[in-house]
């Protein structure tokens, strides 16, 4: 992509896009407070999920399955596991952003799905820096402060489940997941990590089921690879995440 | 204790993997290979985690509330609701068949 020789496009419409994303995302975290302070997090751990790991599905997926009784360390690899996703996103902004190297550590918090996603999407360098801070800093500041409104909230509601406050979680993984969905491999290694998930599931520590799913990623790659003849290399380019 | 350990290794963890896509050389890690499984990874752990938190009750299969709520949500999706609908759907119509004693 010709990151600096597109069309210019104004800063105003680059921070409306981005706020549209940040705003929407942001209040989100609401989910996250109520779901997380469900599960049995204390007010303290919850904000400090949001507030340091900021990576809403690691996060959804690390108090879920803590609530499961998994122990901390199977919990950690599940959300370890999925926020490795966002270092590819980095390399990726990091040529297209150009950023400093000393603000690189700062930066570094912001790189999710949706700044990614925003800063994609736009002609130039300018707009890209642009599209990055404000999606970044609105969704960091919303997200927080929604988290901590929704553990204050669930603790005022009571039985968070008669409001139907735990099929946010999946919710949220559901919307995450559509759009990766694009070929039949995606879909294939979808399935097949459900059936993994669930048939483990009465026979295996809880946490550890979704850990064998993921082996569903490598397998997919391997059968691939194996069909077509030659490496799995050389797999399609367009149903990589974005 | 043990929710400060889980959280404490998901900071560092988290952290650590988002730093190194800004400091890591392209070259390294950009092998084909390594995107293809890096872009399947999120698709196998976000499958296997709606499934088991739509249908797992400990270590049990249950078919409860949730399936409906996460129905709408898939229905919510296939119309391009946006993100903050797909999860207001699957709130809501969880608590409504539950309040209908689903």
């Amino acid at each position: 992509m010709d990151i600096t020789g597109g069309a210019a496009k104004p800063d105003a419409a680059v921070v409306r896009d981005a706020l549209g994303v940040g705003v929407a995302v942001g209040l989100s975290g609401f989910a996250f407070g109520v779901t997380s302070a469900g599960s049995g997090l204390g007010l303290l751990q919850t904000c400090a999920l949001s507030l340091l790991v900021f990576t809403g599905a690691s996060q959804f997926a690390l108090v879920g399955a803590l609530a499961a009784g998994g122990n901390p360390y199977t919990a950690a690899a599940g959300a370890f596991f999925l926020g490795v996703r966002n270092a590819f996103y980095g390399l990726r902004l990091s040529q297209l952003l150009a950023v400093p190297r000393a603000v690189r550590p700062l930066a570094a918090q912001w790189v999710i799905d949706e700044t990614t996603a925003v800063t994609l999407a736009q002609p130039t360098r300018r707009a890209a820096r642009i599209g990055f801070t404000v999606t970044g800093l609105t969704l960091y500041v919303l997200w927080n402060l929604t988290t901590l409104l929704g553990a204050l909230g669930a603790r005022a509601i009571g039985d968070t489940r008669a409001w139907g406050l735990d099929a946010a979680g999946p919710a949220v993984f559901l919307a995450l997941l559509a759009p990766m969905l694009t070929t039949a491999t995606e879909r294939a290694v979808a399935g097949l990590a459900v059936l993994l998930g669930l048939g483990l599931l009465p026979v295996l520590p809880a946490g550890v089921p979704v850990l064998v799913a993921a082996l569903a990623a490598p397998l997919a790659l391997v059968v691939s690879g194996r069909r077509a003849g030659r490496g799995p290399q050389d797999a399609p380019e367009e149903a990589e995440a974005r | 204790m043990n929710t400060w350990i889980a959280i404490g290794l998901t900071v560092l963890g988290c952290y650590a993997v988002k730093l190194a896509g800004l400091l890591v050389p392209a070259h390294v890690v950009e092998r084909p290979l390594v995107r293809r499984l890096a872009a399947l990874l999120p698709v196998a752990l976000l499958a296997a985690l709606t499934a088991q938190q739509t249908f797992a009750q400990g270590h049990a299969l249950v078919l409860d509330a949730r399936a409906a709520g996460l129905g709408a949500a898939a229905v919510a999706l296939v119309l391009r609701a946006p993100f903050l609908v797909v999860v207001a759907a699957a709130v809501v119509v969880t608590a409504g068949v539950r309040a209908l004693g689903g």
